[in-house]
């Protein structure tokens, strides 16, 4: 084998996230004209922001120095709102979303049910909060009314989405079982289909309770209550140093919240 | 689960024992009493005139917005594409900013479990807490309104989504590959770039496109705090109570949301 060719050594070369030079040119072409394209439409109004920059510097020692007294009625009657809003939209939200997510399961409901409550959710989960929060502000008044209704129609979008679609991928065994024992249609619910998805239930409302109260804090700005709508008085009256008490204190609920409902997933599945 | 014995000797079984039934009664109890709690201090200040009244403004408002004033669409070309550059650019530097922050924040790569992880945990956190539109607020009050305000408020918020689920992404990896490449002799921006980039590329990419998809939708209403945008048209049509023109934009507003779910999904196929 004296005449054998030597093999050129062979040279790796990481695969490429695209293939094809042609398209990958044309992808990166693409990005560089958006670029381009997006900086040169975008008005800054330069000196606005050089002034800003003062603010900025105040509104950063306001977090160092945050004022929690001043403003503490207005802030106490806000959280009030908020947390009221959040446990009572929760509730009823889960009360009309249990039967709403049933009647969208496809292996539970005859199809004409099935249809009315997928549109039910399509139609809830639709608009962004602040949208629903603005129409029903103009048509119930401003106040925590308005509020409760937006955050119970995202639960209801939500929640009854999420268990529906749980209940589709449950084990069809199990509910097999439960019926050859005779039960009726309300003890099939309850023994096979709540048995199987009542953990991941548990979970979904306890993170739907986590985002109810962080929307609550937003949805005070078009006047649907809640201390979004303190916060909101707080900075327009450039009072940076309540405005940052305010974020501050949202922040932690937040984070409890966050740790409690990991909690209570973790402790459930 | 029990199993109680009846004065006949014959077996019954039953899902709770009665002392965790009544617990679990307990607690139902409880959480009536809170929630009826709840909705009295909270309708304390409502007004059920407006309530009761609400049936006719809904129909008042409903027959408002109908038809839609369709020639308003000639003025609503420029907040879109105001909205999509807020969505793309804040998400563009929310990624340049939140792949480092990961890095620092992930177990396995951070330079200093001790010192760096919390700061980055930190940040992460407090991004995450704040609502874009209260970052819009903040940045409205401190740079003027504004697109520039709304991208950094896309931005401040997509980092602590991006950072979180990205430095998740990281401390999942295999470490057999890393050590593999660490055996070559490679150095440490190498073990980088050839041990841990390739394995967590896919969950970057889908975690982008993915916030991109929320960015766009919250962009269309950051303008009602001034940030730019679509919301910016909403908040004058809704003050001048143009309700032809809010239906123009709700509905506006509802295509470029489908659009941008339906450009998502192919580009998650793509990629996936």
């Amino acid at each position: 084998m004296t005449g054998a060719a030597i093999a050129p050594p062979r040279v790796w070369k990481r695969p490429r996230l695209v293939e094809g030079a042609a398209l990958r040119l044309a992808i990166f072409a693409g990005l560089v004209l958006y670029l381009v394209l997006a900086f040169a439409t975008i008005e800054v109004n330069w000196q606005r922001v050089s002034e800003g920059l003062v603010r900025a510097a105040r509104l950063f020692a306001g977090f160092l120095t945050p004022d929690f007294t001043s403003r503490w009625t207005d802030i106490q009657q806000g959280l009030i709102e908020s947390l009221t809003m959040t446990v009572c939209a929760t509730v009823f939200g889960i009360v009309l979303a249990l039967p709403i997510g049933l009647g969208a399961a496809r292996n539970v409901a005859p199809f004409w049910l099935y249809a009315i409550c997928r549109a039910v959710i399509a139609v809830a989960r639709a608009f962004q909060e602040i949208i629903v929060a603005i129409l029903f502000v103009a048509m119930f008044g401003f106040g925590t009314f308005a509020g409760f209704l937006t955050l119970s129609i995202s639960t209801i979008g939500f929640l009854s989405k999420l268990i529906a679609d749980d209940i589709e991928e449950i084990d069809p065994a199990q509910v097999e079982a439960v019926r050859a024992t005779g039960a009726g249609f309300w003890q099939v619910l309850d023994y096979a289909v709540a048995a199987q998805v009542m953990p991941r239930f548990v979970g979904l409302t306890a993170y739907k309770v986590d985002i109810n109260f962080r929307e609550s804090s937003v949805i005070g700005i078009v006047g649907a209550g809640g201390i979004g709508a303190t916060l909101n008085t707080a900075l327009d009256r450039y009072e940076f140093e309540s405005a940052a008490a305010i974020l501050l204190i949202i922040i932690v609920i937040v984070m409890l919240c966050e740790y409690a409902s990991g909690w209570i997933r973790k402790t459930m599945a | 689960m029990a199993i109680t014995i009846g004065e006949t000797g014959a077996r019954h079984w039953r899902l709770l024992t009665p002392g965790q039934q009544r617990l679990r009664w307990l607690g139902w109890l409880a959480l009536v009493a809170l929630t009826i709690l709840c909705w009295r201090v909270m309708t304390a200040d409502t007004i059920w005139a407006f309530v009761s009244d609400a049936p006719r403004q809904a129909q008042d408002i409903f027959g408002r917005m109908l038809p839609p004033r369709w020639r308003y669409i000639d003025q609503l070309w420029m907040p879109l594409w105001d909205t999509i550059n807020i969505a793309t650019l804040g998400t563009l530097i929310a990624i340049l900013l939140a792949t480092p922050l990961a890095f620092l924040a992930a177990r396995n790569t951070t330079p200093s479990a001790a010192l760096i992880r919390p700061v980055a945990l930190f940040i992460i956190v407090a991004s995450r807490s704040i609502n874009a539109l209260i970052w819009g607020l903040l940045l409205v009050a401190v740079l003027g309104p504004g697109v520039l305000a709304g991208i950094i408020a896309i931005a401040l918020r997509s980092i602590g989504f991006i950072g979180k689920l990205l430095y998740e992404a990281i401390e999942e990896i295999d470490e057999s590959q890393v050590e593999a490449i660490r055996a070559t002799g490679a150095s440490q921006a190498q073990i980088m770039g050839y041990g841990i980039w390739p394995q967590i590329m896919p969950a970057f990419a889908t975690i982008s496109v993915f916030r991109w998809d929320i960015n766009i939708r919250e962009s269309t209403v950051l303008g009602l705090v001034g940030a730019g945008g679509l919301g910016l048209a909403l908040e004058s049509s809704l003050n001048t109570l143009a309700w032809p023109q809010v239906s123009l934009i709700l509905l506006l507003i509802l295509v470029t949301v489908v659009v941008s779910e339906w450009v998502t999904a192919k580009v998650r196929k793509a990629i996936i």
